[in-house]
């Protein structure tokens, strides 16, 4: 056999290099693959990814409409209640799909076999943020369209910023899943309810259904620090008053980059803390 | 059996590329517990060598640190030259693993598993190399069934694909043909020792089945309590302990009878 016949006929591997820009998307790509197959061999993971922020969409829509019906001034202001659900749920979803993918790995003790891969941590961070937008799309694309069609909510009325709005919230998504994978790597699945309650801790804070200024004074401060805050404030000033200050966009991405920069160092630390305590042998017991 | 550092150097030619393992001083401790005390050994290519032990010896945590999924707690390991602990990514495409202790992800089909893990080993020619590895180790009928129904040795199969998609020069195995029926692990054994001498590749085994060792192994390192005991061929270990068999050199070993007291002991 010669050596073209035999990589032909899969005798010998033709390996590709290792290293370069090239190989680290190949190796993502093989990933968000991965997930890409799981995604398939369930319909119900499908229906799940729509099916709660349709309920949550529903929920909200339906009072925003009774409201509307009453007297509330605030209310009667285009969409804003929906408008707030459908931004939240981008967060909140990109966030969980980020973790939850991540813990999957660990559930099905396949973290071994990828951290043994040429797999570089980079990399599997790239995958499973590519991976969680993917997610997103199946997931808000058709509860999107929904809003419209029942309530006449139409997302695209927010212009260019709901792009911009729509990146804000899924970068600190990532940051908010990479400080909860470090936590799981680190102190391994007992810890797995950090993955669902992270997001949760911002929902009083940032501002998702009420103004800043609602805010007691002293908790405003910590309010403006969190990059959602901005998305949400802009979003009103869009809808109620048809305004958009872009000096919020740019304090929310230059707060989502240092946010971004500490949950990566965070998840870093934690897999190396987990390979001087040997938790990865541990994984999934 | 002398371990010092000067004359392991000597034989493995230590700081030299040429060696797929070279293992200096590794230590490993668990707070108080000490899994691996200051071992050193080298591998020689196209050489398949046993890690041998009871339980708690030392031999997974030895493994894990090979793949660099533990770090060391002192010493170094070097896979083709390369620091596990700072460059893995150098030579991660030149190794595979299995282990009984992960899995492939048990809601892929056995096709869509092999085909992800063949993208990130970097192999370029998937498909023929899915379909030529899935001959050799006949699980042709397996390709399109989920991995979580597969059997116990049905899946050894399929995480020995996987290890073996990248044709690895260096290939670690711990505890390969564990919970295995007899006649499945002696077809996996031969499938170990076919690829060894086909590819020349270096193998480390880590294991307590004296039959795999035996059958398997060109040399023998013996593990006790994080110690290396002995290192050497198996039949030199049967003859220095003057026993019947390695599961004999192995039970005085375990139990605490070092060769200096192992009774009837043949003289040399």
């Amino acid at each position: 056999m010669t050596a073209t016949s035999a990589i032909r006929s899969g005798a010998v591997p033709l390996l590709l290099p290792p290293t370069g820009l090239h190989a680290s998307l190949r190796r993502i790509s093989a990933l968000v693959q991965r997930y890409m197959y799981l995604l398939r061999s369930s319909g119900v993971r499908l229906i799940e990814l729509i099916y709660w922020p349709f309920l949550q969409m529903l929920t909200w829509g339906f009072l925003q409409k009774y409201l509307a019906d009453t007297t509330s001034p605030l209310a009667m202001a285009a969409g804003v209640l929906i408008g707030s659900v459908l931004l939240w749920d981008i967060l909140f979803r990109s966030k969980i799909g980020f973790s939850t993918t991540f813990i999957e790995e660990m559930w099905s003790r396949n973290l071994g076999n990828l951290l043994t891969s040429p797999l570089r941590p980079f990399e599997l961070v790239a995958g499973l943020s590519v991976w969680s937008i993917i997610r997103l799309l199946v997931g808000m694309v058709p509860v999107t369209l929904a809003a419209y069609f029942i309530f006449g909510f139409n997302l695209l009325d927010l212009g260019l910023p709901l792009a911009a709005f729509f990146g804000v919230l899924v970068l600190t998504s990532w940051a908010l899943g990479l400080i909860a994978a470090g936590v799981i790597l680190r102190y391994g699945l007992g810890a797995e309810e950090l993955a669902w309650s992270l997001a949760f801790l911002l929902l009083p804070l940032c501002c998702v259904y009420y103004p800043v200024s609602v805010l007691p004074d002293w908790l405003q401060p910590v309010a403006l620090a969190l990059p959602p805050t901005h998305v949400f404030e802009g979003m009103r000033s869009i809808l109620l008053h048809n305004t958009f200050d872009v000096t919020q966009l740019w304090w929310a991405l230059g707060l989502n980059a240092i946010y971004l920069i500490v949950g990566y160092m965070t998840f870093s630390r934690f897999l190396a803390s987990a390979k001087v305590n040997g938790t990865l042998l541990r994984l999934g017991e | 059996m002398d371990k010092s550092i000067g004359n392991l150097a000597d034989r493995a030619g230590f700081g030299g590329s040429g060696l797929p393992v070279v293992v200096r001083d590794l230590t490993k401790r668990y707070g108080a517990v000490t899994a691996v005390d200051g071992i050193s050994f080298a591998l020689h290519p196209a050489t398949t060598v046993a890690l041998l032990g009871g339980n708690g010896a030392g031999k997974t945590t030895t493994i894990a640190m090979l793949l660099g999924l533990v770090m060391p707690t002192s010493g170094e390991v070097r896979v083709f030259g390369a620091d596990m602990s700072t460059n893995r990514g150098a030579v991660a495409h030149r190794m595979n693993f299995q282990s009984p202790y992960v899995d492939l992800p048990m809601r892929l089909t056995v096709k869509e598993n092999l085909t992800v893990y063949a993208g990130l080993y970097g192999v370029a020619n998937v498909a023929e190399r899915v379909a030529y590895i899935a001959n050799d180790l006949q699980i042709e009928s397996l390709l399109d069934r989920p991995t979580g129904k597969l059997s116990a040795g049905q899946k050894t199969r399929v995480g020995l694909a996987k290890a073996l998609l990248n044709a690895p020069e260096l290939l670690l195995l711990d505890e390969p043909t564990a919970s295995l029926d007899p006649d499945t692990a002696d077809w996996i054994r031969g499938k170990l020792k076919a690829y060894a001498q086909e590819r020349g590749a270096t193998l480390l085994v880590a294991s307590h089945n004296m039959t795999e060792v035996e059958r398997l192994a060109d040399r023998v390192i013996l593990l006790h309590a994080g110690r290396i005991i002995e290192d050497d061929t198996p039949a030199r270990l049967i003859e220095t302990y003057g026993r019947e068999t390695l599961e004999d050199v192995f039970l005085d070993v375990v139990r605490g009878r070092v060769k200096q007291a192992v009774p009837e002991r043949k003289a040399s």
